[in-house]
Order: C-alpha cells, then structure tokens, then sequence
C-alpha cells in the first residue's frame, strides 16, 4: 500500500505538510472508527486506505466492526433502500431485529476511543454508550428524501452525537447538532485509479473482444435501476443513428441479489440487437475497471439516485470527458460545461453524447478540467484533511479557530 | 546585514476551511434574497469565495455561488451578470458585501417581478453552507525577500488565499499581508503598493503566485 510520501508528486509538498501540521494537534487523541463490514463497500475500502494513513501521520487511529446476523443486515438493507427514497414497507418486527442486534453490540463493543467515528445506521445506537468522548455520526448514503418512519428512528439516536457528516449538501437535515459536508474521495494511487501502460488497456479490451475501432461509449456500475443501464442503452441508440460508436455496460451484481440479477438480464435482452453494446459482468476487479475506463472516449453515469458517484471522479481523475445525470454528489463533481455534461432525461443525454463525440477538442478540454477539479477537491488527502479538521472541531464552536 | 532583511520575519499561515451545513435551501429568488438577509457572514463569505478556491484552475472564473446558480438553474442570466460582476475587492467586509448583493437583487426583482416566479428543480435549490476556518502556522518563514520568494513557491493555495483573501475581508483588514508585511517590515512602499492593487478576485490562484513571484522578483539584487 503506498506511504504518504508517494502523494506528494500528485499533490505537492505542501499538501502533505499541511496534513502533517494538522495531525500534530490531534496528538494524544484516539481516534475510533466503528462500522459493519471490513471489506466490500464503499466505506470499507475508504477505511482500508485512511486507517494506515491517518496512523503513518502519528494519529492513533483504530478500527472495529459490529457484529450482526443474516436477519440484521436484511433490515439495515431495507433501511438503505428507503433512506434512498425507494419505497418499501418497514415493519414493527425490522425495528425490533435492528434494536436487538444493537442492544448485543452495545453490549460487547469496546468503546475507548476519544473520538468515536460512526458510519452509516448498521452502529448507530452504539451512541448510547456515550460518555464524555465525541462522537460523530457519518452518513453515506443519499438522504435528500428519506423514508420519514425510518428517519425519525434514526434520529432519536443522531440528535445524541456530537455532529453528524454528509456527502453532498443536499443531503443535510434539520439537525439540533452541527453538520458538515464532507465529500468522499478516490486513490489517485490505488489500483482503480493509478497510470496504466498502454498494453495493459489493450490486454483488456482484447480479453472482452472490444476493438477500439470506434469510440468507446462506457458507463461503469453495478446492474441496478438506480443507475439506469437500460437508459443508457436506450441514449446511445439514439446517437449510433448518427454516429458509429460502441457501448460498454461493466460492473457487478451479487448472486444474492435477486434484482440486480434480473436487471442484468433485461439489459441483455435490450442489448441483444447490437454487437457493439458490451456487458462486462466484472466484480471487484479494479485493474480491469481501470483500463476501461482509460479505454473510453466518454464515460456515462446516468444515474437516478446517487449517494456521491465515485465513478465520475474516477473518469475525471482520468481525464476524459463525463456525462451524468444532476443527482446526488455527481454535480459537486461537474460543474455543467466547465469539467462535464449533466444531463437530466434519456434525449438530453443523447443530445450531449452526440456533442462530445462530435466535438473532440471541447471533450479534452473539459476532460482536463475534470482532472484539476478532481486533484484539488477529491482526492484522498484532501478527505484526510477533511477528517482531522472535522475531529479538531468537535473540540472548537467558532467559526475562525486559530490552531 | 542584508538591506533587505525584514525587521520582522514573514511567518506563512495556512487556512484550512470545512463546509458546515446549515439545512436551509432556497428554491426561488426570494427566498434566496431572504435568507442571504439573515445567514451568518461565514455562509457570505463560504458563497462568495468557494468558488475561487475549488475552481482554482479555471480563468475566467464564475466569482460566486450566487451567480452561478442565479444564472444556471434559474435561468435568469442578467441577475447572474450583475452578481458576478460585484467587485468584490472593493468591499473589505462581510457587511458591505452582503448589503451590495441583497441591493443588487432588489432592484432587480423590482423591475423584473416575473423573476420571483421561477421555481429551482428539485434537487437543484441554493443550499447555504457556511465555511469553518482553521488557521495554523506552517513551517515557511522569511526573513527578507529572497526567503520570501523562495517560500511563495513552495506554500499551499491555501496559505496564499489566507493572506490575500481571509486576512483583507473576513478579518476586515485594510491590506493584504504579503503587502502589509513588505511595506512596514522591509520598508518597500512601492513594492507593497503594487502588491496590493492586484485583483486576486478575476485570476486563478496559480496565475496570483506567478504575478506575486515576478513583482517581487524583479526587485531581489541580480546576480553579477
């Protein structure tokens, strides 16, 4: 894994002492991360990079899990999918599975930490365990219009933490605690988003039997409706009327996801007419998202609801040009015409792929742009920033606080 | 000594800002009017300079949050005009500024009353987010203007947006303090003037470094 010192020719020296500065004035504090899963996630593999570089920068930094059965995480599935504004009925009986796993984990967690950092609903009532340490609540999932019943159930035990974090400022609720916008990040450095040789690119597509004969259309995302594939689809047959381009649908869906299993299969049948619609079913390989990503003239993310998008950072970070819909962190990350196209319906983004394909040299440009959006707002040190400052504020109420 | 050895040395600060959410949201005109009425300064200040520094690549840049909104989702690009082309730098407080946007969308709304009418797609309404700022030394010091150059190329954006914008409008200062610096502690009128009449507001905070490394620059001895 790479030390701090390897950021430092993308972001600059300073950028890097600056981060060392802060973590000073955190010395002497623990600092507790507190979630459900190690691996798979967006937030596990966040931690998976922060926990070793927060400690690399002397910030004692732990990490621990709740533990919870089959029945928990069915409900706290539930409860993502209705804090997500899909509907679904939440009954007495999830509430009750939900508070007895917590009252387990309360239980037999070990609270220590003088900073307890929270993510997502799964740990949320370990708050009850509060003492004089702080705690902050981080939410990663989009909330601009939660399911009222399981919200108001959150929030008897969100209005206890010290602060609470969001991703995008639509997201923020009326709160009697202060919150903050934190936008998450990508790893210029990880395998998902590192340089690749040119022959790495083409051994990919080779694998899939892509040809990079005509331009390369790509949406990368799991097979959900949320993340509209068959809309996609549906844009690009409108512009391969006009011009002569190719499709990649990638991304993966798990085996015990019923849904995504039968989206997939409706994206197959969609996509059965035209040999040059490519639907990659990849999970977890991040090598391989990488190099299709650097393959592709424009990259799609034409989401419905998004909690930030980190796909759009990822094609940013790269420099292409993206197109993607206005939802949920995606237009903290485009800037319309400036670092990218947002689009709001199927014709408008067809309308805007056409404009890119057609208009190589404003597509570079706003790819470029894209990029230095990316490195000065969304890469990981900035987020590691972002975390100290956020722990130094639990100790400060003023607006100007001099260190 | 040295004549150009400050009498006092130059310590760079850097200022490290987090977006604090407010949980209000505007949809249309007048509510964004009244809510800029009542929002703390950090939130004008947030609104105001963001953009300067989260767009820092881009020249000519959109000046303000306000502006960029007023025109892109309300459609009301005139309003956009005249909020994007408030000179920000004459304004050396919150107050001033604040009290010159609120005017600049009265009149406005006063004779074009159908600007109220238009209504921000949901999901897409002014959300207020105040800025929380953390002001800590960094390593960087000079004791005259060489050391002064030197370090400029070296500080964050953050350190030069501290001393050029936080310092001269959230902290009400008259000056900058790269100028203040230069004209009391090594006694360079001249060179703290020209500093001084630079607007940081219409270049990219890069392009600001570059300007300030050529003006000083050219007053450091040449080399024989």
């Amino acid at each position: 894994m790479p030390n701090l010192e390897e950021y430092v020719s993308i972001t600059g020296q300073s950028v890097v002492d600056d981060l060392k500065l802060l973590a000073e004035r955190l010395k002497g504090k623990v600092v507790q991360h507190i979630n459900s899963t190690a691996v798979g996630g967006g937030v596990a593999e966040i931690l998976n990079r922060m926990v070793p570089l927060l400690r690399e920068l002397g910030v004692d930094t732990r990490w621990d899990l709740i533990k919870g059965g089959e029945k928990f995480f069915e409900v706290t599935k539930k409860f993502h999918n209705v804090l997500h504004g899909r509907p679904q009925e939440i009954s007495q009986d999830d509430f009750d599975i939900f508070m007895e796993t917590s009252s387990v984990n309360i239980d037999e967690v070990s609270i220590y930490g003088d900073i307890i950092f929270v993510h997502d609903p799964q740990p949320i009532a370990l708050v009850r365990k509060k003492g004089d340490n702080k705690w902050i609540w981080r939410c990663h999932i989009d909330v601009s219009n939660p399911n009222q019943k399981v919200w108001a159930f959150l929030q008897d035990f969100i209005t206890h933490y010290d602060s609470a974090v969001f991703s995008a400022p639509a997201f923020a609720q009326k709160l009697p605690i202060r919150q903050f916008l934190i936008s998450p990040s990508i790893d210029p450095l990880s395998d998902k988003n590192k340089e690749l040789p040119q022959e790495a690119i083409d051994a990919v597509l080779a694998k899939y039997n892509i040809t990079a004969d005509k331009p390369i259309v790509t949406q990368i995302s799991r097979f959900d409706r949320l993340k509209d594939p068959l809309g996609v689809i549906e844009a690009y047959l409108l512009v391969k009327k006009y011009i002569d381009c190719q499709l990649i649908l990638a991304g993966g869906t798990a085996a015990d996801d019923p849904e995504g299993m039968a989206v997939l299969e409706e994206v197959k049948e969609k996509a059965k007419k035209d040999p040059d619609i490519h639907i990659l079913l990849l999970p977890q390989n991040d090598l391989e998202v990488n190099a299709l990503q650097r393959a592709s003239t424009v990259i799609m993310q034409k989401s419905i609801k998004e909690g930030f998008g980190l796909t759009v950072a990822e094609a940013l970070w790269k420099a292409k040009p993206v197109l993607a819909s206005n939802v949920g962190g995606i237009p903290l990350q485009i800037k319309h015409k400036y670092s990218g196209l947002l689009c709001h319906s199927i014709d408008g983004a067809a309308f805007a792929l056409k404009q890119l394909l057609n208009s190589p040299k404003y597509a570079k440009k706003l790819g470029e742009n894209g990029r230095e959006h990316i490195r000065n707002n969304f890469l990981l040190t900035r987020h590691l920033r972002d975390y100290m400052l956020v722990f130094l504020s639990l100790y400060y109420q003023e607006d100007i606080v001099y260190l | 000594m040295n004549k150009m050895q400050a009498k006092q040395p130059f310590r760079f600060y850097t200022r490290l800002h987090l977006s604090e959410l407010t949980g209000l949201r505007a949809s249309n005109l007048s509510q964004l009017l009244e809510y800029i009425k009542v929002v703390p300064g950090s939130c004008i200040y947030h609104h105001t300079h963001r953009f300067l520094q989260q767009h820092q690549y881009l020249s000519p840049e959109p000046p303000n949050d306000f502006a960029y909104w007023v025109t892109g989702v309300l459609g009301e690009d005139e309003l956009g005009e005249r909020l994007a082309s408030i000179d920000t730098i004459q304004y050396s407080t919150i107050r001033s500024l604040r009290e010159k946007i609120i005017s600049t969308i009265e009149e406005y709304q006063a004779s074009n009353p159908r600007a109220n009418l238009r209504f921000a797609r949901e999901g897409e309404e002014f959300y207020f987010i105040k800025s929380a700022s953390f002001v800590l030394a960094s390593n960087y010091v000079a004791n005259d203007l060489k050391e002064f150059v030197r370090a400029l190329k070296k500080v964050t954006m953050d350190s030069i947006y501290f001393h050029i914008f936080e310092a001269r409008l959230r902290l009400e200062k008259t000056s900058n303090d790269f100028s203040y610096w230069i004209e009391f502690s090594v006694g360079d009128k001249a060179l703290g003037d020209e500093i001084s009449r630079l607007d940081p507001y219409t270049q990219t905070l890069e392009d600001l470094r570059k300007k300030l490394i050529k003006i000083i620059d050219k007053r450091l001895p040449r080399k024989k």
